[in-house]
């Protein structure tokens, strides 16, 4: 089963926690063979939001929803099932200055 | 169905002793809510047809688990051959092949628990939470629990079918947390037996029977807890919820009026739910005690009083210290506060009750004007008691609280 796990800060407190640290934390995951892949974004202020409305493409700047805290990187962790996945989620350092959301990821029907 | 034959009225006692166990179980070995509960009718179809002419089974709960699988499986089978989907048919032969795995009766007991630690899973809302507990552990149909929650039965079943999706999509596990993750997923376990108790206990009008029910269906969760999990708390939970129910008699009126705890006919008191209640309470504290087994603990103080004048409030005060310890909110400082009230006197009380509302905390807390205006009419600063009084009277909610109030509030007056 695989997870996307997506961070969440406020924009003040985007580089509360060292970029160090998180290089570490990925790292240590890698080893143990719980990432498959994590990067951070650039701040909100680059993000664009697309849309299909009625099969017409449209492009609106900004997250997807307004919210005070922002996405701010993802984690596509390997986990055996929910509960593994909120644990590995549970020490992604930026867990404790915003949030983690835990999605599972959905195969696509090659049909 | 009709029960008139010996046979149906055996499937009938077996339905209602052990629907829950069979349905934990094919949970288990079938990994889908839905499959399951389709798999348990089927079982129990099969046991009327069959048991008039076979006999009873020597373990009828074996049989059933057995005869739901049979058929969930051969459904799987015929369906796998139509889509000829691959996982579906892994799925099966999975199934075919553990006959020997799902008999072991420590997995049969655990599957109880499983059932209730997935069905009380944080990571559902707190609404399905209680619904799914009361429709898959209690066994209440969606129509009992939606009326007894004043719920629509439609967004009732939807919120039910969304966290079986939930369940299924994200994949929350069926197991019984590991021992680090226990005490966090205990709590959310306890929370929705007490929500449960509490939606019964609080209310005194309505549809009153069906929600008295609620209150036994929580006791009744609670017992099956203890036996599963005796932890202290499970135990302290299970000892506040007896400990209450043991004043139902006594707190209302015939003409269904509030009435304290101080004002109440403490023999219409059930004394075997105080014993009960007081022996867990004693269980419960011999580790280091949690917020249900002290609050059970303050309980089970009032329970062994013969009227409020009697009560020792030293002891009750020590226990809200003791709770405040465990879980300072502001609620249980202001309950600490009428218990100093008792013991030394209404000032003392008023001066506690004045510094948490002076710090901004439980202005809009009916029972801090409520007590407070208790408090003020016993020192005779009766212009004060009445605007507590009517702050209280803007902020409740339910109507046998109101007339209370409003009862409090002519008395004063004259």
């Amino acid at each position: 089963m695989k997870y996307l796990c997506l961070v969440y800060l406020e924009e003040q407190k985007l580089h509360a926690v060292p970029d160090s640290e998180c290089l570490v934390c990925g790292e240590g995951f890698r080893k143990r063979g719980l990432l498959v892949a994590a990067e951070a974004l650039q701040p909100v202020e680059t993000a664009t939001t697309v849309r299909v409305r009625n099969g017409k493409v449209s492009i609106t700047d900004g997250p997807f929803a307004e919210t005070k805290e922002q996405l701010a990187g993802f984690y596509l962790i390997e986990a055996r099932d929910l509960n593994d996945a909120i644990q590995v989620a549970s020490k992604i350092p930026p867990a404790r200055e915003g949030s983690v959301e835990v999605r599972p990821i959905r195969q696509l029907n090659p049909q | 169905m009709e029960a008139t034959d010996p046979v149906h009225e055996t499937v009938n006692a077996v339905y209602l002793s052990d629907s829950r166990r069979v349905l934990a179980t094919l949970i288990r070995l079938l990994g889908d809510f839905d499959v399951a509960e389709e798999a348990l009718h089927d079982a129990f179809r099969a046991a009327l047809e069959q048991w008039p002419r076979d006999g009873i089974p020597a373990n009828p709960r074996a049989w059933l688990v057995s005869a739901g699988r049979f058929k969930a499986i051969d459904g799987m089978r015929r369906r796998a051959r139509f889509d000829a989907l691959d996982d579906v048919g892994d799925r099966a032969d999975i199934a075919v092949d553990d006959t020997a795995a799902w008999a072991d009766a420590e997995s049969v007991e655990d599957d109880r628990l499983r059932l209730i630690f997935t069905c009380c899973h944080p990571a559902l809302s707190p609404d399905a939470q209680v619904a799914l507990t009361l429709r898959e552990v209690c066994g209440l149909t969606t129509e009992e629990v939606a009326q007894a929650f004043l719920t629509p039965p439609s967004t009732l079943a939807q919120r039910i079918v969304r966290a079986k999706a939930k369940i299924r999509d994200a994949r929350i596990p069926y197991q019984v947390p590991a021992h680090a993750e226990l005490p966090e997923r205990l709590d959310a376990v306890l929370r929705v037996i007490y929500l449960v108790f509490n939606e019964g206990y609080a209310a005194s009008s309505g549809a009153l029977l069906t929600r008295h029910d609620l209150s036994a269906e929580a006791i009744r969760l609670g017992r099956l807890l203890v036996e599963l999990l005796p932890e202290p708390e499970a135990l302290g939970l299970l000892a506040l919820m007896l400990l209450h129910e043991s004043r139902r008699a006594a707190r209302a009126s015939v003409s269904g009026e509030l009435i304290r705890l101080d004002d109440q006919d403490r023999s219409l008191w059930d004394r075997d739910q105080i014993a009960e209640g007081t022996s867990l309470v004693e269980r419960a504290l011999s580790s280091r005690p949690g917020p249900y087994a002290i609050q059970a603990a303050i309980a089970a103080v009032h329970a062994d009083s013969p009227n409020a004048a009697a009560t020792d409030w030293a002891e009750i005060v020590g226990l809200y210290d003791l709770l405040w310890r465990a879980d300072p909110s502001p609620v249980i400082e202001l309950n600490r506060a009428v218990a100093v009230a008792m013991r030394d006197g209404p000032a003392a009380g008023l001066v506690l009750i004045d510094a948490i509302l002076e710090r901004g905390d439980l202005l809009d807390y009916r029972l801090t004007h409520a007590a407070r205006a208790e408090l003020c009419r016993r020192l005779g600063r009766t212009a004060d008691a009445r605007a507590s009084y009517v702050r209280a009277l803007a902020l409740a909610r339910q109507d046998p609280e109101r007339r209370f109030l409003e009862r409090q509030l002519a008395e004063l007056q004259e």
